[in-house]
């Protein structure tokens, strides 16, 4: 992921998300066309479910889901929390960055809980590094990983077996719709950068995106 | 409930009367569910939810009716807007996006009860009240944040898994228009980490001032 390329974001998360057979199936049948419709939702029903093996290194089933998930949380907690302490930002926007960055926060805390209620450990915190270098490349990258985080939660909602897992995961995954929106809005870019139908992105191609951030 | 109540875009306060008669005892615990949610996250109510959500079994068919006359009420209530509203600029290319990816919504909603062999429901009448663009912004976080809590409730119910990879990308674009209703209102884009899921009879409620 090219953070520093000052274009990155729709396309970039365009690119990486339409990686994934899935997303490119149901970008193929939805697309933004008005008249798609009942063509949408029917390949919208058979192409969107499966499973994901990729977050069995996680652990396994529910576990292995919420433990990616956490670990998705974990980088976005801490991305918010370098990028308050970076001082790039100030007054309103400096307010809201540590707003989502609090909310990220109790993600993490949930998805803990979580994890221990399943009678598994939860996955560790990841050793984090984000390029910092200006306020705008900050807000593109917040935006980048906001859109992927979104999808990433839709990637996994049929997969999730425990009802009390997806009741949690469901309301985490429409608050990233929330914040990914918001921060569309501030680079001036769709708010819905999928049309009506948001695109998921499996576990290998959301891992492969975060993983330059990861360094330990 | 007065709609001066329904107004108010605190979900979790809308009311559930313990005296009515057509409300269970799950639907009355919900509400304390939803509160405790504020405080403790949302896993931890979720065997609250799903003792909420175990009282509709209608399969998914009802669920997507449901959907659709949620939708129905967005896409009429966006449409009329684009003459109503007194939106200018930036709120007006706003509404156009909306009303839009909620035609959308309608479309899929219908076309999927039919391939499930279920029958649509009908439109409904609405009658929207307000005046002005302040007015129609109010209304508009109301629908939006309603119908996030709404998908998100019905979610863990949903039998195949399909239509629940479907729901879920729908209720993913209802956040996202919640969130940027709510910019132009000058409210938080995301009240709350967790977007607390509401029962069908709480939406209903919430809806129902609405269908003339």
């Amino acid at each position: 992921m090219a953070v520093k390329d000052s274009s990155v974001s729709r396309r970039q998360f365009m690119a990486l998300t339409g990686g994934s057979a899935a997303a490119a199936a149901f970008l193929a049948a939805c697309g933004s066309d008005d008249d798609s419709g009942s063509t949408a939702a029917d390949t919208t029903m058979s192409e969107m479910g499966g499973g994901d093996s990729e977050t069995a290194q996680f652990g396994k089933g529910d576990l292995g889901i919420v433990n990616y998930a956490l670990t998705l949380e974990y980088l976005e907690a801490a991305f918010y929390a370098d990028v308050v302490k970076s001082g790039l930002f100030k007054d309103a926007e400096l307010k809201a960055i540590e707003k989502f960055g609090r909310e990220e926060a109790e993600h993490v805390e949930a998805l803990t809980q979580a994890a221990k209620a399943l009678g598994g450990k939860p996955a560790p915190e990841p050793k984090t590094e984000f390029p910092l270098e200006n306020a705008k490349a900050v807000v593109e990258l917040a935006g980048t990983v906001e859109n992927l985080g979104a999808a990433a939660y839709l990637g996994q909602a049929a997969n999730i077996q425990s009802p009390e897992v997806l009741a949690s995961a469901l309301a985490i995954h429409s608050v990233e719709g929330r914040h990914a929106a918001t921060l569309n809005g501030m680079l001036g870019l769709p708010i819905t950068p999928d049309g009506a139908f948001a695109k998921p992105a499996d576990a290998a191609t959301v891992l492969e995106s975060v993983e330059p951030f990861i360094v330990g | 409930m007065t709609q001066q109540e329904l107004a108010h875009p605190e979900l979790a306060g809308i009311q559930v009367d313990e005296d009515s008669g057509d409300l269970s005892r799950s639907e009355v615990i919900l509400k304390g569910a939803l509160a405790a949610g504020a405080v403790y996250g949302t896993f931890m109510v979720g065997p609250f939810v799903r003792k909420a959500l175990a009282m509709t079994d209608g399969g998914d068919v009802d669920i997507l009716n449901f959907a659709l006359t949620l939708e129905y009420l967005e896409t009429k209530f966006y449409e009329e807007a684009k003459s109503r509203a007194g939106a200018k600029g930036e709120l007006k290319s706003l509404i156009d996006l909306i009303a839009k990816d909620e035609k959308q919504h309608v479309e899929a909603l219908t076309a999927t009860i039919k391939q499930l062999g279920g029958k649509p429901v009908a439109e409904p009448k609405f009658d929207f009240p307000y005046s002005d663009t302040a007015g129609f912004l109010k209304l508009a976080q109301t629908f939006e944040d309603t119908g996030v809590s709404a998908y998100n409730g019905a979610g863990p119910a949903i039998k195949s898994k399909d239509v629940l990879a479907a729901a879920g990308s729908i209720v993913q674009v209802e956040a996202r228009h919640a969130a940027a209703i709510r910019i132009q209102n000058g409210e938080e884009p995301s009240p709350d980490a967790f977007d607390p899921p509401l029962d069908e009879a709480q939406v209903l409620k919430a809806v129902e001032p609405f269908l003339a």
